[in-house]
């Protein structure tokens, strides 16, 4: 198992982490996200409310690294935690526990005014390009925001900068006066990423950036995004419902479900090759854009529904839907394990010696004795 | 009354236009097609490109004013749905002709009862009595794989999934057993396994009912293992029309490619995506000649100048291009380097 090199804050960390080797830019340590929604109090039981306590748990304890330059493609079901994993790790949603390093800062437990001058470093993308742009504002002051607020840049330079930062997003510097209702959603999101890139930032997360999109728009953010990273060594959190575009940007890819992450390996690697059963179901579900191919294609159709993040089931949260499933798994609560060389899953149905779930005699499980 | 040459359903020249305060949208110009019994018709596009103002038009559902069917024929077993009276198309539509919309919570009522929605086609259309109309209504929430359903009928929608939801839907759709079951980006809001689910469910019901289908999205990839033939709609246009296959395999339009080369495949490694440059049009103001011309890579002078012929390149291959000839070349070329 690859163990990381020694850091200055994973000397604690018993366990080892999916991610590349190397040092990481974004190390993420057992980080919870837990929204209470009330319930369980001798008050609630005298109002006839909910008898137990109900906890929204979207993200329950994701340990990942991010190597710097690589995107990492973060792709799951709605409601499975991968917006709130992302926000989680700008803290623009607060952590419950765990920790979120960039370099050797725990953003997790930073103040504010120590986060805010690490917040340069780190920007967000969002997927609505209609709602994350202030109407009232003209497109030069929306990608100029950011340069007064961490005082980079002012008066004529500022200007300057924000019509840079235009043309690096393919639009033209004549735009600067005019405001985002002037502009279809392909353009708006070029706007968003204009001003995300205007502090300069090592690492972006990019919340479906493309979703809302038309297809032959879709392609041109993918491609500029990708341009923007070479050039200026970014590092990208790709979060995304959309499994084509996650194997087309993506260097390694993590799937999400329901608050946990079930497997973690390269893009190629997990497409060709998914272990868990539900990473399984997931890529075989992606309609293949070849007719041919998909009159061969087997494909492998879930049963039944995302159970509610509200207490979820217990043991692996995938047991009800999982064609896999055998009675220790809705009792033990999966880790992810290194089944092959950078390839983490988490199912107990498999393991190192018997990575094919295909393969495993039933109700076999190889995942607990190692 | 039944037809001579086996197509339920036969679009001619239609035209659909909207008229606006920044100008005329012709938001469909000019479509024709034909669906024969039985078969999956796929209408893919973008947005604005015209494919839901098509089943709109085929449904007589657009909002008139603005709305306004200019001309055309829309012969379905037979007869013109035109030149019906509006009661005449109530009786067709829910009964013969069936919708499924993209955003279930919408088309729902959410202070009805799921039963009662159901069991309102087919005491409308088919005079069943309540009883009558609540087993079947129960059957059918059985066959589109409600599990419960009998304890799950009287729920109302809020308390369905999104997946559950467009079942429901599906459900009264096909309660009276439609000749035509047109969808319209059915799992567009639903995540990718529900969405086999239901793209599954659509398939099974097609073999058992012989229902014909019109699948309008914007996803190739849906389109690729559900259709047998295929329209490409651009800017309120039929850009290519095809059988799936041939249409994926040799494209005669640089729209239809560019497209098809613009979606990352999931089971292939890729370089840089290609990528359509431009916008998509504004249909109320396209440019003269082919609207498609400002992005296009293979423009000449006279497609900014000329509107472009519909081009038959197969008997049963079009696409409206000055180039598609050469196009469709170009493809057949490039196919068989990639078969070598």
């Amino acid at each position: 198992m690859s163990t990381q090199p020694a850091n200055s804050y994973n000397g604690s960390m018993a366990q080892p982490i999916p991610g590349r080797d190397g040092q990481p830019l974004i190390a993420i340590r057992d980080l919870k996200v837990h929204f209470n929604l009330g319930g369980g109090t001798a008050w609630d039981k005298l109002i006839g409310g909910s008898p137990v306590k109900r906890v929204v748990k979207a993200v329950d304890g994701v340990t990942l690294t991010i190597a710097r330059g690589e995107t990492l493609g973060l792709v799951g079901e709605s409601g499975c935690g991968k917006s709130t994993l992302g926000r989680a790790i700008l803290r623009l949603t607060e952590p419950t526990s765990g920790q979120v390093f960039y370099h050797d800062r725990d953003l997790a437990h930073l103040s504010g005014r120590e986060l805010r001058e690490q917040r340069r470093h780190l920007q967000i993308i969002f997927q609505d390009p209609y709602a994350s742009l202030n109407p009232r504002m003209t497109v030069g002051q929306i990608v100029g925001e950011p340069l007064e607020t961490f005082h980079l840049a002012r008066g004529e330079a500022a200007e300057r900068r924000v019509q840079e930062l235009l043309e690096i997003v393919g639009l033209s510097r004549r735009f600067i006066k005019r405001y985002p209702h002037e502009f279809s959603g392909g353009q708006r999101q070029r706007i968003g990423i204009a001003r995300a890139l205007a502090v300069d930032p090592d690492f972006i997360v990019a919340d479906e950036p493309i979703s809302a999109l038309d297809v032959s728009i879709q392609a041109q953010i993918m491609n500029l995004l990708e341009r923007l990273q070479r050039e200026k060594n970014l590092t990208y959190l790709f979060i995304s419902h959309d499994l084509r575009a996650i194997r087309h940007v993506s260097d390694r890819v993590a799937v999400m479900y329901l608050g946990k992450l079930v497997e973690v390996a390269d893009a190629t690697t997990i497409y060709r090759e998914p272990l868990m059963p539900y990473t399984k179901a997931l890529i075989s579900a992606v309609p293949v854009p070849d007719p041919e191919v998909e009159a061969r294609r087997q494909r492998i159709v879930l049963e039944g529904d995302v159970p509610s993040p509200i207490n979820p089931p217990p043991g692996c949260r995938f047991h009800t839907r999982c064609p896999f499933v055998v009675q220790a798994c809705k009792e033990v609560v999966p880790q992810l394990v290194e089944i092959k060389p950078n390839h983490w899953a988490a199912c107990i149905r498999i393991s190192p010696e018997q990575p094919d779930i295909e393969n495993v005699p039933p109700g076999d499980t190889p995942g607990l004795r190692s | 009354m039944s037809n001579s040459n086996g197509n339920l359903l036969e679009v001619r020249d239609l035209r659909t236009y909207f008229e606006l305060e920044e100008g005329t949208v012709k938001a469909v110009d000019g479509i024709s097609f034909q669906l024969q019994r039985g078969e999956t018709l796929g209408i893919v596009g973008e947005s604005g490109s015209g494919k839901s103002v098509t089943n709109l038009s085929i449904i007589r559902l657009i909002p008139s004013p603005p709305g306004k069917i200019v001309s055309g024929e829309i012969i379905f077993d037979g007869r013109d749905i035109l030149l019906l009276s509006e009661a005449e198309v109530r009786k067709i539509r829910g009964r013969r002709i069936a919708m499924i919309f993209q955003d279930p919570m919408t088309s729902l009522n959410p202070f009805m009862k799921i039963s009662k929605q159901l069991m309102e086609m087919t005491q409308l259309h088919l005079g069943y009595d309540s009883s009558r109309a609540y087993e079947h209504a129960i059957e059918m929430l059985e066959t589109v794989g409600i599990p419960d359903a009998r304890s799950r009928a009287d729920n109302y929608p809020h308390e369905f999934s999104g997946g559950m939801r467009q079942r429901v839907m599906i459900a009264m759709a096909l309660s009276c057993e439609p000749e035509l079951l047109i969808a319209d980006e059915p799992t567009t809001a639903l995540d990718v396994t529900i969405q086999a689910q239901i793209l599954e469910l659509i398939k099974e019901i097609k073999q058992q009912t012989g229902t014909s289908v019109i699948l309008i999205t914007h996803d190739l990839g849906v389109v690729a293992g559900m259709t047998d033939h295929l329209i490409v709609m651009y800017a309120g246009k039929v850009f290519e029309q095809a059988p799936t296959r041939e249409l994926f395999a040799v494209p005669a339009n640089p729209y239809t490619k560019g497209l098809l080369r613009s979606v990352p495949d999931p089971l292939v490694e890729q370089g840089a995506l290609y990528q359509i440059p431009g916008l998509p049009p504004d249909v109320a103001h396209l440019p003269p000649g082919c609207p498609f011309a400002p992005r296009c890579e293979r423009a000449e002078q006279i497609c900014r100048e000329e509107y472009p012929p519909f081009v038959e390149v197969t008997a049963d291959h079009h696409s409206l291009c000055h180039f598609a000839r050469e196009v469709y070349e170009s493809s057949l070329d490039e196919r068989k380097v990639n078969y070598k």
